[in-house]
């Protein structure tokens, strides 16, 4: 058997590269400094991709909404071991909320075939939203959080979720569907400069909303039924509190506090 | 008495075959299969890379001479030193020897041109007490295998299994066949005593002197039959010897001298990706490093072949110190094995699996700090460094790198530092108010020109901690006189860990960016305070105006009088000095730091036993912070503990990466309060004298007053 895997990815704004400050507006964040690097849970889908296409074989292809700027994540994606990067383009996709996002996704996906459609749990920027939509919309099966995957028939995938405190749950579940990859499920592959130089002249297909077949009016800033209103930096609470003493002293109350706090019974 | 001569080998008959014709045979015999064991053991060299050695034939022959001929590197094992020298010596004087008896066997009256008469008598002597030498050496060294058990020969048993019964064996082969030779000629000479004849002159209290005095009284058909059979022995154990060799660490005594011919000349280089394969060609490269066997460069596989195991590599090796786990002595030993079971002389080659989860693990090729310890005191010039980054090559090239390295080497990759800071604020150390006071540095951008660039690179830009190091250097410079400045925001790391660490595509663009950058600024020289950057831009960059470490600008300017210092306050502080690997070793900057610290006056400084070219690795400096190693025990903790062994309370060092190391080894180890590190420019702007006080204090009041007008 062979699985054809399409993992939706994002790129974001790289929150160990950057220092994030507001804007003057106050509604979005400084963005003239920023560099940017695929969302870190989509980078773990991928490579989940990759190694179950190794072991089953099969094509995996990224996909993304967004501008000419974000074709860029997808040729590191395709430096890992991607077979096709395809990026979702439009003038009227600019500002679509979760629901536009998963609804130009889902036209993308019915025109191909893929037994498994993969995303992160939540991008960096994001809520973590469009991976159920999007299964909703397909009316595929859905999994959130899934930290192990093991391809079994042509027909269906065993699947570990992580559970809240750690525990693992395991669940079978039928193809084609959806699953939101949890970070750790894998350990992503290195790319460097020279992968991404071999895969520069691959070609990156870009589809619009007349391609796809999406209605303009149901996706992007007009379509948006969630619109952000503010963006701000919380107040810094009180709560941090400076141990002192020797070190010996430190430990003793340490103990005590995580004792106290029932952290250690 | 009818008086007869001793029957010589080739006169005699060997059961139905005259001694000359059976000695033929088996000299052709023994060189044949040599021949055909040596064949087969070049056949993975010859399907190696190609490696650049066949430059500088002079420079190469005076390295024969000295660490081939001259044995230089063996002393620094006082008693295994002295010991190889002898055995060395003695082989090289046994040569001739050695063929005139062979030949002997199917010529028996030959005798070796220019060895005739006066000369003939003295060579004998000369060669008695060499062959002496070697017997007796051969016992203590069995004794020392046997007896006292040097640790650095033991076997962990995640390497396999120890190897001393095949040292043994091996020694008492070598015994066997100068005991031979000794019987040999003591057998003819008590022959020809008791026959009244003259008889060769045998060096008093040499082996085949007391035998000759044991074999005195004895009949004269047993000497004829010793004689005869101790030149089958000699025979036998020559030639067996001779093909044994090629099967284990013995072979080095064949290879040696083309591993120390063909030894890599320049200290502080990587070998390019591929030799003779250019920089705009590399995309067309396949594959990128070692991967499998067939990727290392012959001179590295010939390497494999000359280890003589002596352990002397991995007994200084810090990373085998702390328990990670690497031992450069295995390294080597796992390839030469896995070289001879698919390289076998019976059979054809095949093709093995890749190297990096048979013979070596990802771990094993992390663990190195590149400190160059290893390669320091090896005898026989192997190298290590380029081989370990060739492995770290194939990794990077395959995706194969822990998690905690790619965070770090994407970073690099898109704010040109590990930490991910931003770019424009690369330059923001020198923005402290009392700094800028004191001291302004230049950033050399649009129109800002200057003679020198101080690079600082990106951990004294941006850690906290460190950029005391660069205010120090810049206000050393300032003090000096020196028309500087620095590159800022446009300042890229210099990438030396990052090559090392097998990103060359990385590093490539680190490197050109920097440059291009550095020749921007027209800047006649550069210094700089981290030994890790001096090296990259010495070494690794090409067309760069001179390099100097700030180490070397302040011994200069001591000399010259430029820098004076204040008398140290504390006399009851004990200084010593911890050489970094990239400034000591790769560089062999070693007196230069220790001038410094001896012209401050008053300070009392002592050495540790590990000092200069035995220097121990502090823990590795770049990316290696980001590594997660698994060991015993930090590099650093042994280090500190070193210093306070050597009974010193403050550690100075030159490069920002120790004092990372070293502050973190002090609170780890528990002497804190008890011990600091301090960094030599940090230590020279301390006790500087300064040149115009008055002209400082002018400044600071200046502004004070500044301060006081903007209604602070």
């Amino acid at each position: 058997m062979t699985v054809e895997i399409l993992v939706c990815v994002r790129r974001v704004p790289d929150t160990s590269e950057n220092e994030i400050a507001l804007n003057r507006e106050g509604n979005d964040i400084e963005r003239d400094d920023l560099v940017y690097s695929i969302n870190e849970w989509d980078n773990y889908a991928v490579e989940e991709a990759l190694q179950m296409v190794a072991k089953a074989g099969g094509n995996v292809t990224v996909v993304t909404v967004g501008g000419d700027d974000d074709e860029e994540i997808l040729r590191r994606e395709m430096a890992m071991g991607a077979n096709h990067g395809v990026l979702l383009c439009d003038e009227a996709f600019d500002g679509s909320d979760g629901k536009g996002i998963a609804t130009i996704l889902k036209a993308f996906v019915q025109k191909g075939h893929y037994d498994l459609i993969l995303t992160g749990v939540q991008a960096e920027d994001g809520g973590a939203q469009v991976g159920g939509m999007l299964a909703a919309m397909l009316d595929y099966p859905f999994a959130s959080l899934v930290n192990s995957i093991e391809v079994r028939d042509g027909k269906t995938l065993k699947i570990g979720r992580e559970i809240e405190g750690g525990n693992k749950e395991m669940n079978e579940i039928d193809l084609p569907c959806v699953l939101s990859i949890q970070t750790g499920i894998n350990e992503p592959r290195y790319v460097g400069m020279r992968g991404i130089r071999q895969v520069a002249s691959l070609p990156v297909p870009t589809y619009g909303a007349a391609e796809l077949g999406v209605e303009a009016g149901a996706v992007g800033a007009s379509g948006a039924k969630v619109k952000r209103v503010d963006y701000f930096a919380p107040a810094l609470g009180k709560g941090a509190r400076m141990l002192e003493g020797s070190q010996e002293e430190i430990i003793d109350e340490l103990l005590e506090l995580v004792k106290a706090k029932g952290g250690l019974k | 008495m009818t008086v007869r001569s001793i029957l010589e080998p080739a006169q005699a008959n060997y059961w139905l075959m005259q001694g000359q014709t059976l000695f033929l045979i088996l000299h052709i015999l023994g060189v044949a299969c040599f021949s055909y064991i040596v064949a087969k053991r070049m056949t993975p060299l010859l399907r190696g890379q190609t490696d650049a050695r066949w430059d500088r034939p002079w420079t190469r022959l005076g390295m024969v001479g000295k660490f081939w001929l001259g044995q230089w590197k063996q002393p620094r094992y006082r008693c295994a030193g002295t010991l190889h020298l002898l055995i060395f010596a003695g082989f090289l004087l046994l040569a001739t020897r050695a063929f005139t008896v062979l030949i002997q066997g199917v010529s028996a009256n030959f005798v070796m041109p220019g060895l005739s008469g006066e000369a003939g008598h003295v060579y004998g002597i000369i060669t008695d007490y060499a062959a002496t030498a070697v017997f007796l050496c051969m016992v203590i060294a069995m004794i020392r295998r046997l007896v006292f058990r040097p640790a650095r020969y033991e076997v962990p048993p995640q390497y396999g299994q120890a190897r001393t019964a095949d040292a043994i064996f091996l020694l008492a082969l070598i015994a066997v066949l100068m005991a031979a030779d000794g019987l040999l000629e003591a057998s003819k000479a008590a022959f020809q005593t008791q026959q009244g004849q003259p008889a060769e002159f045998l060096a008093v209290l040499s082996l085949a002197w007391m035998l000759r005095g044991a074999l005195l009284s004895t009949s004269l058909p047993l000497l004829q039959n010793l004689h005869l059979g101790s030149y089958v022995l000699h025979e036998v154990t020559f030639f067996f010897l001779l093909c044994y060799r090629p099967f284990g660490i013995q072979f080095h005594v064949e290879t040696s001298l083309f591993s120390v011919y063909f030894a890599k000349l320049d200290r502080g280089t990587l070998k390019p990706v591929r030799w003779g394969v250019s920089e705009e060609h590399l995309d067309e490269v396949k594959s990128f490093g070692v991967k499998k066997f067939e990727d290392f460069t012959w001179k590295h596989m010939l390497d494999f072949y000359s280890c003589a195991d002596c352990g002397r590599c991995s007994d200084n090796c810090p990373a085998n110190a702390v328990g990670r786990p690497l031992s450069p002595r295995f390294l080597t030993r796992k390839a030469r094995e896995y070289s001879f079971q698919h390289y076998p002389v019976l059979g054809s080659a095949d093709q093995g699996p890749n190297l990096i989860g048979s013979i070596y693990s990802e771990d094993e090729i992390w663990s190195c700090t590149t400190c160059g310890a290893c390669e320091e005191e090896c005898p026989l010039l192997i190298e290590y460094i380029d081989k370990i980054v060739d492995l770290r090559r194939g990794m990077i090239d395959d995706g194969n790198v822990p998690q905690s390295l790619q965070k770090p080497l994407k970073a690099i990759e898109s704010r040109g530092n590990a930490y991910g800071k931003m770019e424009k604020k690369r330059a923001d150390w020198v923005k402290p108010k009392e700094f800028q006071l004191a001291c302004n540095v230049r950033v050399l951008e649009g129109e800002q020109r200057a003679d020198t660039l101080y690079f600082v690179d990106s951990i004294t830009s941006y850690d906290d901690r460190m950029q005391a190091i660069g205010r120090a250097t810049a206000k050393i410079l300032d003090h000096v006189g020196e028309n500087f400045g620095i590159l800022g925001a446009a300042e890229k790391d210099s990438g030396h860990e990052v090559r090392r660490f097998g990103e060359e595509t990385l590093f490539q663009a680190l490197r050109d960016h920097n440059v291009e950058a550095i020749q921007a600024t027209g800047v006649k020289r550069i210094v700089t305070s981290d030994p890790h950057a001096y090296n990259a831009l010495k070494h690794d960059y090409k067309n760069m105006p001179p390099v100097e470490h700030i180490s070397q600008v302040i011994a200069r300017e001591v000399k010259s009088g430029k820098i004076q210092f204040r008398p140290v306050e504390d006399k009851n502080n004990v200084y010593t000095y911890h050489d970094p690997c990239y400034l000591g070793r790769h560089n062999q900057i070693y007196d230069d730091p220790r001038d410094v610290l001896d012209a401050i006056p008053g300070l009392k400084r002592v050495e540790m036993e590990r000092s200069r070219d035995r220097s121990f690795c502090c823990g590795g400096g770049g990316l290696m912070l980001f590594y997660e190693p698994k060991e015993d025990q930090r590099m650093g903790v042994k280090r500190v503990q070193m210093a306070a062994e050597a009974g010193a309370n403050v550690l100075v060092t030159a490069c920002p990466f120790c004092m990372v190391n070293m502050e973190d080894a002090i609170k780890v180890a528990g002497l804190e309060g008890k011990m600091t590190a301090i960094d030599l420019a940090e230590l020279t702007e301390q006790q500087l004298v300064r040149k115009a006080p008055a002209a400082v204090e002018a400044a600071e009041v200046a502004g004070m007053q500044q301060e006081f007008a903007a209604g602070r």
